[in-house]
């Protein structure tokens, strides 16, 4: 009788989580189909976003999402990996449980906290030290003058993937400390025995180990850069005409249009159905990063990881 | 048991006077802070309460419209003819003023002139430094700096973006043609701050920088404000008086769906607008009673409480002609 009621409570569990992730798609579908028939696929590649007169591209947003998030993966990846490398094989025993903690509470401050330090804090200082000798520097470098121009005031894609790379390292550093921490012993201690040095420990033995823990770390710091919304709003510039390619560029994000002009979008033109098809467009971006990563584990699986 | 039965009686005669004594409303977040005030005001007073919920000018129309609030609010006026169709009546409440705010070193507040023209340019992106031809005409005093122009405007939908756009589109041929008027539109230049909250972070963080935001943040904050040519060709401060001046050379017995902006009158603030109740024509009587008796009562005695907050209070005659309305449209 237990057996059938924990069963079956589970299962309901299980497939009421199917039901509402389904019921979000159909809604989302339903609401965005004003959008879709109207615009086509002309919806993500036009840049022209324009509520008074009912033309909706959403390239500059989706640019922009996938952009800061990149940008976020390629600063936090290696320092996560430096920190979890730091905290399991090379920090001092009775310094791993502070610094370790530290690290965790990172993750718990709000983003809008992390927004508006970035705001009156970090972007000053950015734009200061970073942005302005960065444009004199590459001022006649073909190319790398385009990559970084624009106004130096700090706010732009650039200090978005910043703040969102500060955001998700203590994510990213936990999961790869917590996995590499599983290495068994032996096989460390062997490859010390054979005179390995701690970089070659780590490279050829610890990461091939922890190969597939490691990745899905990284992959939960993506899913969060690329839904957060307070603290990139704040310093992306919520602008929807893109400057070139400039990475200092201000721009806008998925997650940042809905935030700011859901409230008040009118319901009489294509404006909320348009803003539905971005959070549907932001949920297929999600869906497919999630693949991607299950289906790197499956091969990382098939040839021989553990 | 006697006892037991009076105090059930009590009880459902206090059940349903509560539900009598409650109206709900929602909508504009730009009145939110002053409707709260007088709501608590008047319950205190009167015991009946007033729960407004700030969800936005666009949402507070279409919950009115859906009756699920006994009173909805917007920054923005609905055509008569939108009125009509959905049953509703709409008064103005208070007047705002939105306020063009600069951060230039050197330069006091009020001390610079500018005219809608030159707004529109500088948010056209075709006027880019502080040092234009344009704006040294305008003052001729000034020691104007070699600096670029930081446009900041707001990011999220608002009814004060669409009060300065629609100011912009009645002075500004190209940027009616180019942009247009609206809650969000489609900035050439700019970077956006959310909230004006946001918009004043920006202008006061970036020199050069130029924004708009609504008049309790440009009084209360220390941001420099920019004075205004209006219709009459007078320059203007933003103030209590020149906000009244811009509901004057209007005939309100007609429809209040009017716009103050570019306003006429003597004195008149040029980016003026009233914010907006709605409430049904054929609605419960007894909560349409209860509707008018708080608004009332806000006319007559809540002036003092929207002056300290920085709202102006209708001017008398405008008053006058709500509360012939209500009489006249209003089924109780």
């Amino acid at each position: 009788m237990g057996n059938w009621i924990l069963g079956g409570l589970s299962m309901a569990a299980a497939i009421f989580t199917l039901a509402a992730l389904c019921g979000v798609i159909i809604m989302l579908g339903i609401q965005a189909w004003p959008s879709i028939t109207e615009f086509g696929f002309s919806f993500i590649t036009n840049s022209v976003w324009d509520p008074p007169n009912n033309v909706f591209g959403a390239f500059v947003p989706i640019y922009g999402t996938l952009i800061t998030s990149t940008i976020a993966l390629i600063i936090a990846i290696p320092v996560s990996f430096g920190i979890a490398l730091f905290l399991t094989e090379l920090a001092p025993a009775w310094l791993r449980r502070p610094l370790g903690t530290a690290i965790e509470l990172l993750a718990a401050i709000p983003s809008i906290v992390y927004g508006m330090w970035g705001l009156l804090f970090f972007s000053p200082i950015f734009a200061k030290y970073v942005q302005t000798p960065l444009m004199n520097w590459t001022a006649d470098i073909p190319f790398l003058n385009h990559l970084f121009a624009g106004a130096p005031i700090g706010i732009g894609l650039f200090t978005a993937g910043i703040i969102l790379a500060i955001m998700i390292i203590p994510y990213i550093a936990s999961v790869m400390r917590d996995v590499f921490e599983v290495v068994p012993p032996l096989l460390k201690e062997s490859a010390y025995g054979l005179g390995c040095t701690t970089w070659e420990v780590i490279w050829s033995v610890v990461l091939p180990y922890t190969k597939a823990g490691a990745i899905g770390g990284i992959m939960l710091g993506l899913g969060r850069a690329l839904g957060e919304t307070m603290a990139v709003t704040f310093v992306i510039g919520n602008s929807n005409i893109l400057d070139g390619y400039s990475l200092f560029s201000m721009g806008n994000s998925i997650t940042s249009v809905l935030a700011n002009e859901f409230p008040e979008a009118s319901l009489t033109g294509f404006h909320q159905s348009a803003l539905m098809e971005l959070g549907l467009i932001l949920f297929f971006i999600t869906c497919v990063v999630l693949s991607l990563s299950k289906v790197m584990l499956l091969r990382i699986k098939k040839m021989g990881g553990p | 048991m006697k006892r037991l039965l009076m105090i059930v009686a009590l009880m459902v005669g206090v059940v349903s006077s509560i539900n009598a004594m409650e109206i709900t409303g929602a909508g504009a977040s730009f009145p939110a802070p002053l409707y709260g005030k007088w709501a608590e005001s008047y319950n205190k007073l009167t015991g009946v309460r007033v729960n407004y919920q700030s969800i936005g000018s666009s949402g507070g129309v279409n919950q009115i419209k859906a009756k699920t609030v006994d009173f909805g609010a917007s920054d923005t006026p609905l055509a008569d003819a939108d009125l009509e169709a959905a049953g509703l009546m709409q008064f103005p409440t208070v007047i705002g003023g939105v306020v063009p705010v600069i951060n230039l070193p050197g330069i006091a507040s009020g001390a610079m002139v500018l005219t809608g023209e030159v707004l529109a340019d500088i948010y056209l992106g075709k006027i880019t430094q502080w040092d234009d031809a344009a704006i040294k005409t305008l003052n001729p005093t000034l020691n104007l700096p070699n600096q670029k122009i930081t446009v900041v405007r707001r990011a999220d939908g608002s009814g004060t973006t669409a009060i300065f756009t629609e100011y912009l589109t009645k002075i500004s041929p190209n940027w009616a043609s180019q942009i247009g008027q609206g809650n969000t539109v489609n900035w050439p230049i700019g970077t956006g701050g959310k909230g004006n909250e946001g918009v004043s972070a920006f202008v006061m963080r970036l020199p050069g920088a130029i924004g708009y935001v609504e008049y309790a943040y440009a009084k209360q904050s220390t941001m420099a404000f920019v004075q205004l040519k209006n219709a009459k060709g007078e320059t203007v401060s933003p103030s209590i008086d020149s906000f009244k001046a811009a509901t004057q050379n209007i005939d309100w017995s007609k429809t209040f769906a009017q716009s103050l902006t570019n306003s006429s009158a003597q004195g008149a603030w040029p980016i003026t607008s009233t914010t907006f109740i709605l409430m049904q024509k054929q609605g419960n009587p007894e909560k349409s009673k209860t509707i008018i008796a708080f608004f009332d009562w806000a006319y007559k005695n809540g002036s003092a409480e929207a002056l300290a907050l920085d709202y102006v209070p209708m001017p008398a005659d405008v008053v006058t002609a709500v509360q012939k309305a209500w009489a006249e449209k209003i089924a109780i």
